[in-house]
């Protein structure tokens, strides 16, 4: 053990990242999916270590779902590769130890929640009992219930329960809390906090910045199929130092964007929201240029403008 | 080997006992799922015997009444197989089911097999109502052994089909689907005698029906009854295996051609 210690520690002297003595459990490395004319992924890397939540985080189109169905084995990439628990994630022997939770626009509506857990259950050698299936994700109640009876959130939970199945080493919950209410949301929060805990690998795509503070210990920010930026969640919010100015103006978007320091540019109703790294110089330049300028407001950025600013301009977010 | 089972779990061989039941478990739930769904179960079930209740009845002690009890069953199998395995499947890919299936280490062919079982399934309950209903209502008289050849002969034919309701699925958007499998089902079903024998159909028709292996499954099962047109039934056989072979090469050709594009 501690040999390994040393040699790790002597590899990656500029690579201070706590988890890295772990054992990596999946990999993308450099994958690059085109559909046709548009880029999917573009030279896409990725890791995951044995215990970690890491979130993968983007607006819609981003490449997150794409990234999720290469590490199942649902699609294959001309360039890159992609390993899972050390294997071609297509092996039949990978998928015994996943679980997954995908964007399914309608299941069976006809078989009962215990039907389906009992089904998947079955293509599991080591699976979890039912009883156990529905314990942990609050099926209590429902398991009788036909699928198609259930509501939104409670479909959610089902199939977050199918996920769990097989009693899974590395977890993949694409986009899982997508039209759940606040409070199912926050239950499932806990739930996936509770895998955590277990010490099971998550990864999980989503396109809330909070979501991803509350759970991961690892935050990738993707867009248009690239890496703009990966670290723990405090190191995230940190990348934006702006402040956002609010305010009912005369001037058109596209100048205001050529503003100095002017990272982006919102139409908020009637209202204009503008990120700024120094909001004072954008706000003294507006004001000699709009005299009708008012409801001006300025205050710290909050995490989806964050997110905003590293999304929509990648080159000044990194630098 | 006891030391095994406290171990840390090491990726170990699968059983036959694991493969065996899920084979099991995807059969039961998918015969389950397709009888709960009434809009599938209904029609497929209900049309050849609402039809066969019609006709059959109304030529009561007549060679129609005999002939209709082995055409419907056909219908009833070629129909089960075009909407349950087409329609079935297609449905499932769009929704995004089958990836998560995918994704889980179920054997694709788990998958086929437990939808052709329950399709084969529910045809064999169609010919079971409709010789029931032939003995009672149509006061037809048959052996058991004509019945038994009936139920195989349904049983074959649900492979052929079974092929077409997979490149049905593989080609025809899913929304689309329902109208284009009736589009096929329903004059292909016409114009092989699965409603009146085919002399009766107008010469033109009698020509192509012979390139339809609707025609030919319901020649096979016509001959239990002495209906068949003359000839060797060999040919019907060789017509239905090459038609399995030429659907589910085409079949294969669009899945691994989709396959290398995902």
């Amino acid at each position: 053990m501690s040999a390994t210690a040393v040699v790790t520690e002597a590899g990656t002297r500029a690579w201070p990242v706590p988890l890295s003595q772990s054992r990596t459990v999946a990999k993308l490395h450099s994958v690059t999916k085109r559909y046709g004319q548009t880029t999917a992924l573009d030279d896409f890397s990725l890791e995951l270590r044995a215990g970690e939540v890491v979130a993968l985080l983007g607006p819609n189109g981003a490449g997150k779902t794409t990234a999720v169905r290469l590490l199942l084995g649902l699609i294959s990439a001309k360039q890159g590769s992609v390993r899972v628990l050390g294997r071609d994630p297509r092996d039949a022997d990978a998928r015994t130890r996943i679980g997954a939770m995908l964007q399914v626009s309608r299941v069976p509506e006809m078989l009962r929640v215990r039907e389906h857990i009992d089904l998947f259950r079955s293509y599991y050698p080591d699976p979890l009992p039912v009883a156990e299936v529905i314990r942990i994700a609050r099926l209590e109640g429902i398991a009788e219930q036909m699928f198609g009876k259930l509501s939104g959130g409670q479909k959610q939970r089902v199939l977050f329960g199918l996920a769990l199945c097989g009693n899974p080493d590395l977890i993949f919950l694409d986009e899982p809390t997508v039209g759940m209410d606040i409070e199912s949301r926050r239950a499932l929060w806990d739930q996936i906090r509770s895998l955590s805990a277990a010490g099971k690998t998550v990864l999980l795509t989503t396109h809330y910045l909070e979501e991803a503070d509350m759970l991961a210990n690892r935050i990738v920010v993707i867009n248009k199929g690239r890496l703009l930026c990966e670290g723990t969640p405090a190191e995230i919010k940190h990348r934006v130092s702006g402040r956002r100015i609010r305010c009912i103006t005369q001037l058109d978007a596209e100048f205001l964007a050529t503003l100095p320091s002017v990272v982006d540019v919102q139409q908020d109703r009637e209202a204009v929201v503008i990120l700024a790294e120094q909001p004072e110089k954008v706000v003294r330049e507006m004001l000699l240029r709009d005299e009708t300028l008012h409801g001006l407001e300025v205050s710290a950025a909050a995490l989806e403008d964050a997110f905003l600013a590293l999304t929509s301009e990648p080159g000044q977010a990194k630098a | 080997m006891a030391t095994n089972g406290i171990a840390i779990p090491v990726p170990r061989a699968l059983s036959l006992g694991y493969y065996a039941r899920i084979f099991r478990k995807e059969t039961q739930y998918e015969f389950v799922r397709m009888l709960r769904t009434r809009a599938f179960s209904l029609s497929v079930v209900g049309f050849p015997v609402m039809f066969y209740l019609l006709f059959g009845s109304s030529n009561r002690h007549n060679m129609f009444a005999r002939y209709l009890m082995p055409s419907y069953s056909c219908m009833g199998v070629v129909s089960a197989c075009l909407f349950g395995i087409g329609m079935g499947i297609a449905l499932e890919r769009a929704q995004g089911w089958l990836d998560l299936k995918q994704a889980s280490p179920m054997p694709r062919f788990a998958y086929l097999t437990a939808k052709t079982i329950s399709c084969a399934a529910f045809a064999l309950v169609i010919v079971a109502i409709l010789v029931a209903l032939g003995v009672t209502i149509g006061g037809v008289t048959l052996t058991a052994g004509e019945a038994l050849k009936l139920a195989g002969v349904v049983l074959a034919g649900s492979l052929p089909f079974t092929a077409m309701g997979l490149l049905v699925a593989l080609l025809v958007p899913p929304n689309a689907g329902p109208g284009v499998i009736n589009l096929i089902y329903l004059p292909m079903s016409f114009a092989s005698g699965f409603w009146m024998p085919v002399d009766y159909l107008p010469h033109w028709l009698q020509v192509i029906t012979p390139a339809l292996p609707t025609y030919h499954l319901a020649q096979l099962a016509l001959h239990i009854f002495g209906y068949a047109q003359p000839g060797s039934m060999l040919i019907h056989w060789e017509a239905l295996a090459g038609f399995t072979l030429l659907m589910l090469g085409a079949a294969w050709i669009i899945f691994t051609r989709s396959e290398a594009k995902a």
